[in-house]
């Protein structure tokens, strides 16, 4: 009798959550029981609310299971689970739940499906495909393809990433360098993780495809040292890609250069600013760089340079495999294509939701999410990271794209999205604001750096009821003079979740002092 | 926990002759060297600055400004608490404050019998299932206190 199958993800969220422990149990079971039982180590399909979710192969497909902890083991081997039997955590067919049946997965369409090193897995799923288009391309009909596509920067700001490359293209010079920003730093956000984590090969891929588009030949990853478990499978993962010829001194043996490495941040936000980062790749304090000159003019070692973030560079293997104006078809106005939306926090069924632009937060926190996880009304949710706006009921039906969020004064960001339920503090979650601020100012501008350490005072007096009229009025001001004179976004932008704060949660800033015993 | 080598200055030459050659050498040094060590040796810093002809005073700085490279031997196991925003809204401030009492250390600190040291960190990517912790290479989510208390004990210090 031939094996059956049964997939355990790997990635980090499902490790945290017991999955191999898990994986571990099914093995003992299956010997004791003397079953031959394969188990795949593949990645998560992105909702962590049923993690560890195993999934058995039937004749109908994959079965899932989830959460399961390693004390379930037992029970579900007795209800014959590895023929698809019931049992209470049983979740039905893994592709046919709604919540994964409604998205339209591109980035993440590999999620949970493949073992995310195996190169064979990839190919059988349609990688490689832009790869071996672009191979063929001119650099120039690269660039066009991804302008037709209208693909925006996913790391945040926004810029259209066609006409950042045709900046690199049209420099002169052989010395050019591709770098993708794996610093993640923002609270909430995971997506890029999971792409490192569960499909490697697409980044890389996307990597090769930017070099090939400018004429650059080595690329870099800075990625942040936080993520130990996606350093181990990138490792792998490129290390393949060169014993396979995808990388080396003749991509796919087709005579062109492409060298890739990744390279550990050290825990520094700020180096997630593509200025600053370039910074420390070059071996130095990450100290935000003033602009002009552009990174794409004079980017790494002063050469020109593509820094772009994780899912873009993604986006650009499904771009090329597809096309560019299928892609432009998807979303809204000017923000086309999927966004990939971070369900985090205080929700009931978090995790990865990849759909066009234009999704509303109401249908995301609670067709998609459920609610909050320990049942109560949601309160306040921040979207866009540490440097976003909080925002309360009242936006929850603006569509997401990046002019109406703009429209209504915040930011789309990375795609996070971080719940609050009722018991929130609001003035704590704006003197945080301030406190992560002063931590990780890189230091070179007067407002960002010794304007956050006042912030956090001026709020503990506000919450301390001293002279509060006169603190929330300063507070106002010193997020002005923050706004106005600072080079980089993060102190630029900490008024954003500071501001909504008091705007919107004003009785938070109004209570009676708690009394210390 | 391993327990981590002495200090000899061959092996970190065998480091920097290693790594030096690479462009922007000095993080992947450093990063190295905390690998070998639990922390950046000061003896290092001089041999760094010479092998990649830049003044101590750089890398000095260099050291300064990233929050993951320590300058001294932490604990035999070294806590990072998530301190951001996701693990904030799933309870996190008051898993901080415990796991602190319960070690009686702060941040920065370490324990007075050598065996804990406490980070904080902001996001470790597991914004679903906070609060999270992370210990060496390993994640630890839903981190309640009954489940600190488990770690604890299970890292070799009986809780309570
Ligand atoms: C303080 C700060 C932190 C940032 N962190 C990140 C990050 O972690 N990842 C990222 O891709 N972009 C980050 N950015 C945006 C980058 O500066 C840059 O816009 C981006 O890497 C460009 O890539 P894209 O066009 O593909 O988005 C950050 C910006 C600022 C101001
Ligand atoms: S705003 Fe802050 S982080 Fe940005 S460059 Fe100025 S000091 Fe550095």
């Amino acid at each position: 009798m031939s094996s059956i199958k049964v997939y355990v993800p790997t990635d980090t969220t499902s490790v945290s959550l017991g999955a191999d422990k898990v994986a571990a149990a099914i093995k003992q079971q299956a010997e004791n029981n003397k079953v031959a039982v394969d188990i795949v180590r593949t990645s998560t399909r992105g909702m962590f609310w049923l993690e560890p979710l195993i999934e058995v192969e039937t004749r109908e497909g994959r079965i899932g299971y989830g959460p399961v902890e390693p004390h379930n083991v037992d029970a579900l081997f007795t209800a014959g689970f590895l023929e698809g039997g019931d049992h209470p955590l049983r979740v039905g067919k893994v592709d046919d739940i709604p919540w994964l049946a409604e998205q339209q997965r591109r980035m993440f369409r590999r999620l949970g499906a493949t073992r995310p090193t195996s190169l064979d897995d990839y190919h059988e799923t349609g990688g490689l495909k832009g790869l071996e288009k672009a191979i063929h391309m001119v650099p120039q009909a690269i660039v066009d393809e991804i302008k037709t596509s209208g693909l925006r920067g996913r790391g945040g700001a926004g810029f259209p990433t066609g006409i950042k490359w045709q900046t690199v293209l049209d420099c002169s010079g052989s010395e050019k360098y591709i770098v993708c920003n794996a610093d993640e730093g923002d609270s909430g956000t995971f997506a890029d993780r999971l792409v490192m984590e569960c499909d490697p090969y697409s980044l890389i891929e996307g990597m090769i495809i930017a070099g090939l588009a400018v004429g650059a030949e080595q690329g870099y990853i800075y990625l942040r040292c936080e993520y130990p478990r996606a350093h181990k499978i990138l490792n792998q993962a490129i290390e393949t890609a060169y014993a396979e010829k995808i990388l080396g001194d003749s991509v796919l043996g087709k005579g062109k250069r492409f060298d890739l490495e990744v390279r550990l941040a050290a825990g520094a936000y700020v180096c997630g600013e593509e200025t600053s980062l370039l910074e420390s790749l070059e071996g130095k304090r990450g100290l935000v760089r003033a602009k002009p000159p552009l990174p794409a003019i004079e980017g790494l070692f002063g050469k020109p340079t593509i820094v772009n973030n994780v899912l873009s560079l993604t986006a650009v293997s499904d771009i090329l495999a597809t096309s560019g104006g299928e892609y432009q078809a998807l979303g809204v106005g000017r923000s086309t294509g999927t966004m990939q939306f971070q369900l985090a926090g205080n929700i009931k069924r978090g995790g990865l939701v990849e759909v066009p632009f234009g999704i509303s937060l109401e249908e995301l926190l609670y067709d998609y999410g459920g609610g909050s996880a320990s049942g109560r009304p949601i309160r306040a949710v921040q979207v866009g990271g540490p440097l976003g706006s909080y925002l309360t009921e009242a936006e929850f039906d603006t569509p997401m794209t990046y002019e109406e969020f703009t429209e209504i004064g915040a930011v789309l960001g990375h795609g996070g999205i971080v719940v609050f339920d009722d018991t929130v503090d609001m003035a704590q979650q704006a003197r945080f604001a301030m406190e992560f601020c002063a931590a990780e100012s890189c230091g070179k501008c007067t407002p960002c750096r010794i304007g956050s350490t006042r912030g956090v005072e001026v709020i503990d007096r506000i919450i301390n009821n001293e002279d509060r009229e006169q603190n929330i009025e300063l507070l106002h001001d010193l997020c002005d003079t923050m706004d106005a004179a600072s080079l980089c976004a993060l102190g630029g932008m900490t008024s954003l979740p500071v501001r909504s704060a008091i705007q919107y949660f004003h009785i938070d800033f109004e209570k009676e002092p708690e009394v210390n015993p | 926990m391993t327990v981590k080598p002495t200090i000899l200055t061959g092996d970190i030459q065998d480091i920097l002759d290693g790594l030096k050659h690479k462009p922007g050498a000095l993080l992947p040094i450093l990063h190295a060297l905390q690998d070998h060590y639990g922390f950046i040796p000061s003896v290092s810093v001089p041999m760094i600055a010479d092998a990649l002809n830049i003044s101590t005073a750089d890398v000095q700085g260099v050291i300064t400004f990233y929050h993951f490279f320590r300058t001294s031997r932490g604990g035999k196991t070294t806590i990072h608490i998530c301190r951001a925003e996701a693990c904030q809204s799933r309870g996190s401030r008051e898993t901080e404050t415990y796991i602190k009492q319960k070690l009686d250390i702060d941040f920065h600190q370490t324990t007075d019998d050598g065996a804990f040291s406490l980070e904080p960190v902001y996001c470790l990517g597991n914004c679903t299932c906070g609060p999270n912790l992370r210990v060496c290479d390993d994640i630890h989510a839903r981190m309640s206190k009954e489940r600190v208390d488990d770690l604890l004990t299970e890292l070799g210090r009986e809780a309570g």
